[in-house]
């Protein structure tokens, strides 16, 4: 494996992904992720440079919805998704600016 | 101070588009709806949902785009930036990065040294995101996604602003800019239209920059100012002092006026933009550009001038009319009902921004109609109520925006035109004040004006002063 991913970097991801892991999952992912970058430096080999990126798989463009309302009240339905609710309100725990 | 120091300022400018729904979603967009009533899977970034792109949204950010000199983006598509906070419930906000819509802009604004050019760097769609309240009680955060979805445009300046005042003069500029547009309601008190503050010091002469800080939370434009000017004072003291101005956010409290650090969102402001999958990308043609440019209403320059050509009032009063969208729709409206435009302008200038001044409101405000304005100046004009009556009238017009016409007649407050009932009441008052007549006649001139108010009070200020004095003077 040509990439090692260091025990920095896991930690870095793990606060953006908001994951704890366990020391054996720590281990694990350590060496999924290097395999992953492994055959990202393979697909690197491959001569790009006449390719435009590509941002959308499909050959698909202006997709667009007219500003009407369409849409009633959805309260009942996005609440059952609150773990605890406060008037109509999802309640989570303290957060800070 | 030993040395001179320049300030740097940049702006982020974030404004609500005033649509009737969300960007991506058929929600509404109305204010005052009950917590989390106006959602749906899309804009609570539920699995699986699919959101199609706001086709106004584009038109009003093409629209300012043109407006403010930009060169649009004609290929452009929104990128997703990843973050975990309460107010986002998607984990990521679609906004644009990589080709924002409008690019390379610029506005003019006056300065005491003459015009100045501010250059804006980008302006690019995004979404809101929801409100969180904190929940005093038991000390934890409720959130309402009524404002997820609502579409925004974020407008990047160039750091070209020197001083406090040009940040004003930009940021008024571009609200009236995007309210004649009539792409927002603009109001920083509410929330339409929010600015963040880069700012960094550098010594004069100095060409490189300094470490700039971001200010947030700053909701009016006097917060602006003393926030400016608070921050610029913090990094002098700091360099002065032999210290370094750290790169941060920093969150300004008007109430205490200070600022303090933000606590970073875990630490790690790294957002891993990437092209939204679900959005396809937009092109825009020649002929939508064209369809845009078409529509562009008049904007505030334009119209100052036509102004200047087509109605004959003071260049004062333009720039105070014209100084509002709504109060400029009005004062057009109200013309082409056949008032006079001086008149129209008297009362726009005289009363209306007394009472606006008296009830702290905004121009923007303004709930009485052109019709009902047209009416009182109809009634003046006839002479159909007196200046007394009319400034009454006018007063009840503001807050209710009443039928003056119908209202005269219903409070029985025309001028009594019947001039035998007028003679017969500045009789009875010669009469019942013979010291003032003798004084009159001994040559006191001032004590007309007694008897003049004694008949407009038996007529119940329902009787024309010139009038009055006339038959006085006659009688006497």
């Amino acid at each position: 494996m040509a990439h090692t991913i260091t025990d920095e970097t896991i930690d870095y991801v793990a606060i953006l992904a908001k994951l704890e892991l366990s020391d054996a999952e720590r281990e694990q992912a350590k060496k999924d992720m290097g395999r992953m970058l492994d055959y990202i430096d393979k697909l690197n080999e491959l001569d790009t440079l006449s390719v435009e990126p590509m941002s959308h798989v499909f050959p698909v463009q202006n997709v667009f919805r007219e500003d009407e309302v369409t849409n009633g009240d959805g309260s009942a339905d996005t609440l059952k998704n609150a773990p605890e609710e406060k008037d109509s309100m999802f309640a989570v725990p303290r957060t800070f600016d | 101070m030993s040395k001179e120091y320049e300030t740097v300022i940049g702006l982020e400018v974030h404004v609500e588009l005033a649509t009737k729904t969300k960007i991506f979603c058929g929600c509404s967009t109305a204010f005052g709806g009950s917590p989390n009533s106006h959602t749906c899977p899309v804009c609570t970034g539920m699995p699986g949902s699919l959101p199609v792109l706001n086709k106004k949204v584009l038109e009003y950010a093409v629209a300012v785009g043109l407006a403010a000199n930009c060169r649009i983006t004609r290929y452009c598509k929104f990128d997703r930036k990843n973050y975990f906070y309460p107010d986002n419930p998607q984990n990521y906000q679609i906004s644009q990065l990589y080709l924002p819509i409008c690019t390379d802009g610029w506005v003019e604004i006056e300065t005491p040294e003459g015009q100045k050019k501010i250059g804006i760097h980008e302006i690019h769609m995004e979404e809101d995101a929801g409100k969180l309240i904190h929940d005093e009680w038991e000390d934890r955060t409720l959130v309402d996604y009524n404002r997820s979805g609502v579409p925004l445009i974020e407008i990047v300046s160039e750091p070209d602003m020197r001083s406090a005042d040009e940040v004003i003069s930009y940021l008024e500029k571009l609200r009236l800019i995007i309210q004649y547009l009539g792409a927002s309601d603009c109001k920083l008190q509410e929330g339409s239209m929010r600015a963040d503050v880069n700012l960094s010091v550098r010594e004069k002469g100095e060409t490189a920059f300094g470490t700039r800080t971001e200010m947030k939370n700053l909701n009016s434009f006097r917060a602006i100012a003393r926030a400016i000017e608070g921050e610029k004072n913090r990094q002098i003291d700091l360099l002065e002092s032999g210290e370094k101005v750290v790169q941060e956010t920093r969150r300004w409290d008007d109430a205490k006026e200070t600022s303090y650090p933000m606590r970073s969102k875990e630490d790690a402001q790294d957002y891993r933009y990437f092209p939204d999958p679900d959005l396809v990308p937009v092109s825009i043609s020649d002929a939508f550009l064209e369809e845009i440019r078409a529509k562009q209403p008049e904007l505030r320059t334009e119209k100052m001038k036509r102004y200047r050509e087509e109605y004959d009032i003071p260049e004062y009063d333009i720039e105070i009319i014209t100084g509002s969208k709504h109060m400029a729709d009005i004062f057009e409206a109200t013309v082409s009902l056949g008032a006079q435009p001086k008149k129209v302008s008297n009362w726009l200038m005289g009363e209306t921004l007394r009472l606006l001044k008296e009830k702290e409101m905004d121009p923007e405000e303004i709930r009485f109609s052109p019709e009902h304005l047209a009416g009182l100046i109809a009634l003046t004009e006839e002479k159909a109520v007196n200046s007394t009556v009319a400034k009454e009238v006018f007063g009840v017009m503001f807050e209710e925006d009443i039928d003056p016409q119908r209202y005269v007649e219903e409070k029985g407050l025309k001028t009594v035109s019947d001039e035998g009932a007028l003679r017969r009441t500045v009789e009875e008052v010669i009469a019942a004040n013979p010291q003032s007549v003798q004084d009159y006649r001994n040559g006191k001139e001032k004590a007309i004006g007694f008897l003049v108010g004694q008949t407009m009070k038996a007529m119940k200020g329902k009787a024309d002063p010139g009038s009055v004095n006339r038959l006085l003077k006659e009688l006497l």
